[in-house]
């Protein structure tokens, strides 16, 4: 229920959106989310709702942190 | 995929195990982290993420699972409702096999009663708007991530002037019951591992009162391996630090502020109410409630039923796993009469329920 997921947008319309993550597709509204989405972005998506968008960003200093808490290279 | 394959890179994860040994090495007391959020409860147990960690911590499960705390009168309520032919019962899937008192809506729907799964409360609002002879109900079940789906359906059915369209609500929000867990000195909770997806809709200042009145460190947790093991880390240092605090270390999606197109939806059509968790009593201000305003959306007063008493399964201890006082394994029916083909209680159930993670992936 609570089983949000990762996805990326290949579509944009007006209120909706299709999302694909490994081959699988779905439609989701856009009414949850204030800013505009692009194809090509990743949201997640809740329940037939993008829920927010994945900041690609703060995704690399994420993973910039967690090499630095134990000094590792690391690949991506 | 982007944004998940990363976060599950093996080097990446032993990286932080190795930092987790070397952090908690000299911790004065074991911690408890207690995560409440039926996807974390799943990942922590299938990417077999206790086994990475050190004697000094260990992880609880708490009330995560928005089935799981969903009361069996609830249930006994819906049920009723599926009993009417007129009645069209739309819900998510996870409800379907969780028992009420004397049966399921699978069970129903096998005896010819109309109960369909649906992917988004608006595909129930398009079911209402085809099916005008019928009163087409959604199973409004779930935590601030789903509630304001619901309240953009109840919009939407008022928009398109739908008189058939009702939703049976037993919506709940997070921090108060995180509050009375965290209040329990029986738990000893030492940090939270916070919901990733209701943060995304609440924000991370939400547990601000959290850690201010109970002085319990919360951090936002992803649900990817190398996420977890992350967000176990930054709890560690807090202790050692002797700091508490809120920090979000799934910034790519949660941010302070949280969602707030959701947050204005969840305003407008709910609003606080007392509620019942299975396992932890009624907690004030836990749930939400259709305003006024919406009354005429509201299942449970528009098409009210006498219901008797509902029963908990004999020798059920769901109460105790939802507030991490027992393990699964611990009840004496897990595994024995309870398994996911024959659930006697919904965390053996649902997709999201401690029992059904530790069924599946084994004990760590």
């Amino acid at each position: 229920m609570c089983l949000g997921v990762p996805m990326q947008v290949i579509n944009v319309s007006d209120e909706t959106i299709i999302a694909e993550i490994d081959g699988v597709r779905c439609e989701a509204s856009l009414l949850m989310l204030s800013e505009p989405v692009t194809v090509g972005a990743y949201v997640l998506v809740h329940a037939g709702f993008a829920i927010a968008r994945i900041d690609a960003d703060e995704a690399e200093e994420t993973l910039r942190l967690m090499r630095e808490a134990f000094g590792g290279e690391g690949s991506a | 995929m982007r944004f998940q394959e990363e976060y599950c890179d093996p080097d990446l994860v032993q990286g932080l195990a190795a930092a987790l040994d070397r952090e908690a090495a000299d911790l004065i007391a074991p911690l408890r982290l207690m995560e409440v959020c039926g996807t974390h409860t799943m990942a922590i147990a299938r990417f077999g993420l206790k086994s990475l960690l050190p004697s000094q911590i260990r992880l609880v499960s708490g009330p995560g699972c928005p089935v799981c705390v969903t009361p069996v009168g609830y249930l006994d309520h819906a049920l009723a409702l599926a009993a009417d032919p007129v009645n069209l019962l739309t819900t998510f899937g996870d409800l379907l096999r969780v028992p009420g008192s004397v049966s399921t809506l699978m069970e129903q729907r096998a005896c010819g009663a109309d109960v369909r799964v649906v992917w988004s409360a608006l595909d129930a609002v398009a079911l209402a708007a085809r099916h005008p002879d019928r009163r087409v109900i959604f199973l409004g079940v779930g935590f601030e991530t789903t509630a304001p789906t619901v309240a953009a359906a109840i919009l939407q059915a008022e928009q398109q002037g739908l008189d058939n369209f009702f939703v049976l609500t037993s919506h709940k929000t997070m921090p108060q019951a995180m509050m009375l867990l965290a209040s329990d000195p029986q738990l000893q909770i030492s940090g939270y591992l916070c919901p990733a997806h209701v943060s995304a809709v609440i924000g991370g200042n939400a547990y601000l009162p959290l850690v201010e009145r109970q002085q319990v460190p919360c951090v936002v947790t992803g649900f990817e391996a190398a996420d977890l093991m992350q967000g176990i880390l930054l709890l560690v240092r807090q202790h050692r630090e002797k700091q508490v605090r809120v920090e979000i270390q799934y910034r790519r999606a949660v941010t302070w502020q949280g969602n707030q197109r959701a947050q204005q939806l969840l305003e407008q059509v709910f609003e606080p109410c007392d509620a019942p968790w299975r396992g932890l009593g009624v907690i004030a201000d836990s749930g939400l409630r259709l305003r006024g305003r919406y009354g005429r959306f509201d299942a449970a007063c528009q098409l009210p039923l006498t219901l008797p008493t509902p029963r908990e399964p004999d020798g059920c201890r769901c109460g105790q796993v939802l507030t991490g006082r027992i393990d699964p394994k611990d009840c004496p029916l897990f595994g024995t009469v309870c398994q996911p083909e024959t659930p006697v209680g919904a965390c053996m159930v649902s997709s999201e329920g401690s029992c059904a993670a530790v069924w599946r992936y084994g004990i760590q």
